[in-house]
């Protein structure tokens, strides 16, 4: 292998192995592609005033959906090497080093850099529309969240070109995430990456709770906020709850691993514990910050697509928040097997049981809210149906790794890996799915190809059950987590065989939706209605795509499904003397130079460059001077512009 | 969205979105206490862990750490008095005791930044064992804190003289001054459970 560059043991440039050359030829073509295609339809000044200062919540909603997609593709492919790894015995595509690195990334980009983007992007967009405000309450600060999670993002990426991917799980436990035997620098991505992408996620939790809290239409009483804006409000304060206890165990760790303390060593009187602690005290919450915005937007889904309102509102509030309060207190379930004792492991049991209960309650009130309805089966509703069956597998085996006792048999086998991807894909990605292809009109201005969407249904639902159920089988059968390879003869090579197959259909599955985003782009008919499903909360009263001030005048709001009721009453007209005067914020590239500045001064602690970072670190110092001389006061749409905008898209006023 | 002043509310209270940064303040103070709450948990996980090494009696000095509580403590009170002179609408007063507030502040620091050396001297450097690495890291947040507060007061007290009292500078000064009690608070634990815990046990 060669070394280029640092001279710390490892080297600059990750060289030695072709998969890993192949990607950076590949990076380094699509790089040449971008800039090139930028500056050749000379689209530089459009990427900047457009993109990367804008404050506009859609936007942001649209970039970290992008975001979010190219590393769900990312991911994939990990999902895809690890598949194919095992789906032979003695196989040696990846040799088990690669395969260290590749389910650590894969596990970190699928939650926090896939499944998080995805979510929060959806809620950026729907959120204020939702509850028909013009904006978030801090927009500014809204971009720069946006840009620190992309810069944390990129930062982890670059890892496996340059100088190495963190090998330690995704979990990274200690001592095997310490210094002392992972001497190189991957891990030091781990705990510096997440670091700048989880404050970006904390200041949105905190932009979201005053968003909600004060930011809603006229007559929208808590208990009338749409079931969305309801599981978006409770994930931001588990945010809030959660994510600092990340960026200390973060913090610790850097302090471990560059700074020579002993917080997780087993020298000098460490505890490798408390790492576990302090992860799954975050970890665990973490599991409900991305499951429930995905339970709120099926609710939307399903009470639209069934034509009915949701059944039992004041129940689904409630067990939201059972919820959000049991997965506080839960944490321990992910080490019963070290060591805690009967008392402690029992607690955790019960409480880990106890939520099945509030879950229990939200699938039956989706069940009650189908019950005679008429259900349209669009390709939203596909995924919502089949979330159900999928996701109660996926609970069910949950209920079984809760009991302790029965745990010391499964942890850690691929029974574990199979329980979870039976709750986070159907929990969070079917909802995904379900949340795009409802709100594309809603960001657009088209609706998505609903017969390839049904291809992207049936291929991803039928691949992912190929995928994952043979591990449940295989995981009972003995098969450890994290396992690179394994002898023949141990029963394990059909289920896996069949296992890779699936996620090859999986992965055509995800290539459809691709596809369909790609056909819908280019020929899909504009000028969608902006109620296309007959909808029923306020989102759907205004233009598709939305305006950059979302409502020309603030709705008023009486019930839960505000806009039903407006469109009932025929009220969601506007008369051309309503029309004033509306104030934007105004753009800005600080949002977007501070982050970048913030990720070179991450790159540098990476590499533990220590002086450059702390010269780089000025130009931090520089940008948040820049902000808080900032006086911008915003600007007006003039009544002139406004009028001309809502003619186009209502008819006359 | 500079206007007429509304003279039945707090001059930073006046606009929807002056009020929505301060409450938005109040929520990222919960996110400060996990934080620091998370601190103190591992604080106290491992400080009889000393490997060996120095534990608390050992190297802790009533004499700065009195000083420090007193100047940190008097900081937050002028931080007080300054906001009643913002109430009374009295500039001058005001960059007075912002002044005094953040010369207190820089006084906490240097006796910190002191009794760092001392704690080194006495062989409990931040690598030596869990105890001390649990220690500095909790000590030097607080004061990476208290320096974030003197960089950010100076900036608002330049915007002060620059623009005089106005609704923006008044609920930046506001926002400020929760943060700098806020400190103190955690100051108040630091010293009960680090310092007089560690001197007394
Ligand atoms: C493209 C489809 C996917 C495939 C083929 C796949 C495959 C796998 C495999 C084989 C493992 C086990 C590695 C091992 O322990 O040996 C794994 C682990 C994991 N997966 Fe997936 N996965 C997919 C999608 C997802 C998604 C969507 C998520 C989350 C939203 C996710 C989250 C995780 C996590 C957290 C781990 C644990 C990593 C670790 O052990 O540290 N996966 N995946
Ligand atoms: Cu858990």
């Amino acid at each position: 292998m060669g070394v280029l560059g640092a001279g710390t043991g490892h080297q600059f440039f990750v060289t030695g192995d072709p998969l890993i050359l192949a990607s950076q030829i590949a990076i380094g073509l699509t790089i040449l592609g971008i800039v090139g295609g930028l500056t050749y339809f000379k689209k530089w000044r459009w990427l900047w005033t457009e993109w990367l200062t804008t404050v506009d919540h859609k936007r942001i909603g649209i970039l970290y959906i992008l975001a979010g997609v190219l590393m769900f593709f990312r991911g994939g492919v990990d999902g895809l090497m690890m598949r194919l790894q095992t789906s032979r015995p003695e196989m040696e595509f990846l040799n088990s080093q690669h395969y260290n690195e590749i389910f650590t990334t894969h596990g970190i980009v699928m939650i926090l850099f896939a499944a998080m983007p995805l979510l929060i992007g959806i809620m950026n967009v729907v959120l204020p529309l939702q509850l028909g405000a013009r904006d978030v309450a801090f927009p500014w600060l809204n971009a720069l969240s946006f840009w620190l999670f992309f810069v944390g993002a990129m930062l982890f990426n670059i890892s496996f070109v340059i100088g190495g991917s963190p090998d330690a799980g995704w979990t990274s436990y200690f001592p095997l995430a310490g210094k002392e035997f992972t001497p190189g620098i991957g891990n030091n991505y781990y705990a510096v990456a997440l670091q700048i992408a989880g404050i970006g996620t904390l200041a949105t939790g905190i932009n979201f709770i005053v968003t909600v809290l004060k930011m809603r239409a006229p007559g929208m009483t808590l208990m009338k906020m749409p079931m969305f804006a309801w599981t978006s409000f409770i994930t931001s304060i588990i945010i809030v709850a959660a994510f600092p206890i990340f960026t200390v165990a973060l913090l610790l760790m850097t302090m471990d691993r560059l700074f020579g303390t002993h917080f997780f060593t087993v020298a000098a009187g460490g505890e490798p514990m408390l790492w576990l602690n302090l992860f799954w005290l975050w970890g665990h919450p973490e599991v409900y910050i991305v499951a429930l915005p995905a339970f709120g937007m099926f609710s939307e889904v399903i009470s639209t697509y069934s034509r009915k309102n949701l059944y039992g509102y004041s129940t689904m509030v409630w067990s939201i928040i059972t919820i959000a309060f049991l997965s506080m207190i839960v944490w321990v379930h992910h080490f019963y097997t070290m060591g805690s004792g009967p008392a402690v492991n029992s607690f955790f049991s019960i409480t880990t049981m106890l939520i099945a209960v509030p879950t229990g309650v939200k699938i039956f009130n989706w069940l009650f809210t189908m019950r005679k309805g008429r259900i349209k089966f669009t390709t939203s509703m596909l995924w919502a149906l089949a979330f159900i069956p999928c996701f109660t597998i996926g609970g069910v085996t949950g209920v079984m790794l809760a009991m302790a006792a029965a745990d010391y048999q499964y942890h850690n086998t691929m029974f574990l890996v199979a329980h979870f991807h039976y709750v986070l894909i159907p929990g969070v990605v079917f909802a995904v799915f379900a949340g795009l292809y409802y709100w594309w009109p809603k960001m657009f201005g088209f609706t998505l190809n609903e017969r390839i969407g049904k291809w992207h249904f049936w291929l991803f639902v039928i691949g992912f059950n190929m995928t994952f159920m043979p591990m449940f089988f295989v995981g009972l059968d003995g098969m450890s987590r994290r396992m690179y390879t394994y002898s023949a003869g141990l029963g394990w090579e059909n289920p896996l065989m069949f296992s890779f197959i699936g996620s090859l259909v999986l992965a055509a599955g995800f290539a459809a939706m691709v596809y369909n985003i790609y056909w819908s782009f280019r020929y899909a008919k504009r000028g969608v209605d902006h109620d296309p499903w007959d909808a029923r909360t306020l989102e759907w009263a205004t233009a598709s795509p939305v305006q950059a001030y979302n409502f020309a005048k603030i709705p008023e709001v009486k019930s839960t499904e505000a806009f039903w009721d407006m469109k009932k009453e025929g009220t969601h007209t506007l008369k051309e003397s309503e029309i004033e005067k509306i104030h934007l914020p105004s753009n800005s590239g600080v949002p977007f130079l501070l982050s970048v500045a913030i990720g070179i001064v991450g790159f540098f602690l990476v590499f533990e460059w220590f002086i450059p970072a702390a010269i780089a670190a000025v130009l931090i110092i520089v940008g948040l001077i820049v902000r808080s001389f900032d006086y911008d006061e915003g600007f007006y749409v003039s009544v002139d512009e406004i009028t001309k905008t809502e003619k186009k898209w209502r008819g006359d006023l | 969205m500079a206007g007429k002043v509304d003279t039945s509310l707090p001059l930073e209270y006046q606009t929807h979105q002056d009020r929505m940064n301060i409450l938005g303040f109040w929520v990222f103070l919960g996110a400060e206490i996990v934080l620091f709450a998370t601190l103190f948990a591992s604080y106290f996980i491992l400080v009889d862990r000393t490997a060996g090494g120095p534990s608390g009696a050992d190297i802790f000095h009533l004499k700065e750490v009195l000083i420090n509580t007193f100047l940190l403590l008097t900081s937050s009170f002028t931080a007080g008095l300054m906001i009643r002179e913002m109430r009374n609408h009295n500039l001058k007063g005001m960059l007075i005791l912002f002044g005094i507030t953040l010369l207190l502040g820089l006084g906490f620091l240097s006796v910190e930044i002191y009794e760092f050396t001392i704690f080194v001297d006495k062989g409990a450097a931040i690598g030596t064992s869990a105890f001390t690495s649990a220690l500095f890291t909790l000590l030097g947040t607080h004061g990476a804190h208290v320096s974030l507060g003197i960089g950010w007061g100076i900036l608002i007290m330049i915007q002060l003289v620059k623009r005089g009292l106005t609704p923006t500078t008044a609920r930046k000064t506001f926002i400020f001054s929760l943060y700098w009690h806020f400190l103190d608070v955690v100051w108040i634990f630091i010293f009960t459970f680090v310092y007089l815990k560690g001197m007394v046990m």
